[in-house]
């Protein structure tokens, strides 16, 4: 999926689009100066999914997103959305799209409404006649009626994000590319966000989606793809991610030194305890779970809680894009 | 180097010949509305309309009856004809005050919707590029054109209320009704409002260089002031023709008789000049932008 050979990215490049994606890249490269911020990426988000677009900070998302919507010129390879050769026809896709890109963007001394009126005027495809009401509409679906005729200075970080969400939903489109619509958001807006996508999808929408939250895109998408340092690292449906045959261990231990230890002596490799829990990997399935509790009790680690389960899908994240902090690039 | 030549092919990623559809307008009325409800954009219409307020002032204040000498040409007129306030305000808010507004005004087209974040959201709803550079160009010559009004309509009424208004002398010794006065000071206004447009394009395209909108507006404003020094050194007297400020005080041929459009035709040629090379540049530029912010 990451490693396309020359040879087999010329013969992909060479077949005819497929009408049933919403987004196909291939060999999309952008480069910001030496740096590859993106790079050798083949999208295929299909339509009517929702689609979660994964990966640690500064590993190209949100460049890959201004780089689908024409905000930013690719260095090589090629996109289409909805169908249509980009950037060509970027003028009548586009309103076709709505789009939240790196956090939402307003005149500060603007009104809520006034600022949605601008953003609409824009389009040249809206409607003046409709414009009140659309944007009224688009309001009321965020839950910012109330605020509407506040200025936007005095709005708080989840009302601006809100306000984002509405101007994407200000006309009816056939694909949502929303950049972390939940940064920032109480509990309540977060759940809206994902009933909000749910019910657009219901609809027929594609949503791609991009988020660090694991559990938001585990709870709303059903594909995913995964970016590290630039490149795509997986990509599918969601249980094609998760199903990967891999099985981990999950211990509840205060000794986790000694668990650690004990584990390492039947070669399984767990990292640091995550709210007191210790995850590894079963390099062997076969390992029978009273085998590794033996040995944990033998080690003098005091076991709470034992479990064997499959991958989830912060598993497969920390599995692809490793377990280090730093930012990659 | 095949990469490059596919950027660069993907360079102008759209054109502006979409389908006209009923709205087409709307975007230049919101600009409208946006600048000019904008609390500074307000601010600097009155700073403007305080100019000849500022002007009547001092003259009415001033003991002594000043030398014709001494001040900007017209100030001696004023207290004779209150209609010579227009003209004075208008020479002396043009090298500056006006290209000062105008700067912030120009300066802030793009780069202040870069530095706002609402640039990209502009461009995806799609505004697309070209017509947005339209809309922003036009937006700042309306600001030209009222900046002149507020000037001329306050130093009307301010003229009108604090001196003797009567029959004009003009420049060559003719003397002319309050009429054709205030045609001809129209006529001034409308010179001052097209001396303006070359820097306006001037200042567009610098706002598409940067995402930081004072850095855009004190440059415009600079390249004002540079321009006009370089167009006060006889040394430089080829260079002259070229400058944008070159014909800004030659509005004092409107004010003869038999009235000569020369200047004013040349002025006007010129401003188209400055419009057409700076707007290319800046189309050029921003139509294969990559917008970051
Ligand atoms: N304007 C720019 N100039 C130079 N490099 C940039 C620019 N914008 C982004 N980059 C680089 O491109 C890489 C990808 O950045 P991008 O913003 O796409 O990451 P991201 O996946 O959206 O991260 P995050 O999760 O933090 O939003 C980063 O290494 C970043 O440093
Ligand atoms: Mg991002």
């Amino acid at each position: 999926m990451t490693s396309t050979i020359a040879a087999s990215e010329t013969v992909e490049s060479m077949t005819a689009p497929d009408a049933a994606l919403a987004i196909e890249t291939r060999g999309l490269v952008k480069r910001f100066g030496t740096q590859l911020a993106v790079n050798d990426v083949n999208l295929s988000v299909p339509r009517g999914s929702v689609f979660g677009f994964l990966g640690p900070n500064g590993s190209g998302k949100t460049t890959t997103i201004r780089v689908l919507l024409g905000l930013a010129a690719a260095t090589g390879g090629s996109v289409r959305v909805l169908g249509e050769e980009m950037p060509d026809r970027l003028a009548s896709v586009l309103p076709r799209i709505g789009a939240l890109v790196e956090g939402p963007g307003f005149y500060p001394f603007l009104s809520g409404t006034a600022n949605l009126h601008r953003l609409d005027s824009a389009d040249r495809f809206a409607s003046p006649a409709t414009r009140t009401a659309r944007v009224k509409a688009a309001l009321e679906r965020v839950g910012l009626s109330h605020a509407a005729g506040k200025k936007v200075h005095a709005y708080s970080l989840g009302m601006k994000q809100r306000l984002g969400i509405a101007n994407a939903l200000l006309m009816p489109r056939e694909l949502l590319v929303l950049d972390e619509p939940t940064n920032g958001l109480d509990p309540q807006g977060t759940r809206e966000v994902r009933t909000l996508v749910r019910s657009l999808a219901a609809d027929g929408i594609t949503v791609f989606v991009s988020s660090h939250l694991l559990d938001e895109i585990e709870l709303m998408c059903t594909h995913a793809a995964v970016m590290s340092v630039g490149r795509i690292v997986a990509q599918g449906t969601l249980d094609e991610l998760r199903r990967t045959g891999e099985v981990y261990v999950r211990i509840i231990t205060p000794d986790d030194d000694l668990a650690r230890a004990a584990l390492a002596e039947l070669g399984i490799a767990a990292g640091y305890p995550v709210g007191g829990r210790l995850s590894a990997l079963l390099p062997d399935p076969s390992i029978a779970p009273e085998t590794i509790v033996s040995a944990l009790v033998a080690a003098g680690a005091r076991v709470r809680g034992f479990d064997i389960e499959g991958a989830t899908l912060e598993d497969r994240f920390v599995a692809l894009t490793g377990e280090g902090f730093d930012v990659a690039q | 180097m095949s990469l490059n030549s596919v950027s660069t092919a993907r360079s102008v990623p759209e054109t502006d010949t979409g389908p006209a559809s009923p709205s087409g307008g709307s975007l230049l009325r919101s600009e409208l509305i946006v600048l000019f409800r904008r609390g500074r954009t307000l601010a600097m219409l009155g700073a403007l309309a305080a100019i000849p307020i500022m002007i009547a002032l001092a003259i009415k204040l001033s003991p002594a009856k000043l030398s014709a000498a001494k001040g900007p040409p017209f100030l001696d007129q004023v207290s004779n004809n209150g209609l010579f306030l227009v003209v004075t305000a208008l020479l002396i808010s043009l090298p500056l005050f006006l290209p000062l507004t105008i700067g912030v005004v120009a300066g802030d087209t793009i780069a202040g919707e870069a530095s706002l974040g609402t640039l990209r959201y502009l461009l995806i709803a799609p505004a697309g590029r070209i017509r947005l550079l339209l809309v922003k160009y036009a937006g700042v010559a309306a600001f030209c054109f009222v900046g002149t009004a507020v000037v001329a309509i306050t130093g009307t009424l301010v003229g009108l209320a604090f001196f003797p208004v009567g029959r004009v002398t003009l420049l060559s010794g003719d003397t002319v009704g309050i009429g054709e006065a205030i045609g001809r000071l129209s006529l001034v206004s409308s010179f001052v409002f097209v001396s303006l447009l070359g820097l306006s394009a001037i200042g567009l395209f610098i706002s598409t260089l940067t995402v930081v909108p004072v850095g855009a507006m004190a440059a415009t404003v600079v390249m004002s002031v540079v321009v006009q020094i370089l167009d006060a050194l006889p040394q430089l007297g080829w260079l002259h023709p070229w400058l944008f400020s070159h014909y800004w005080i030659d509005f004092a041929d409107l004010l003869r008789q038999p009235i000569s459009f020369a200047s004013f035709g040349e002025n006007a040629l010129l401003q188209l000049g400055y419009i057409v090379v700076f707007g290319a540049l800046a189309i050029g530029r921003f139509a294969s932008k990559d917008v970051l912010s």
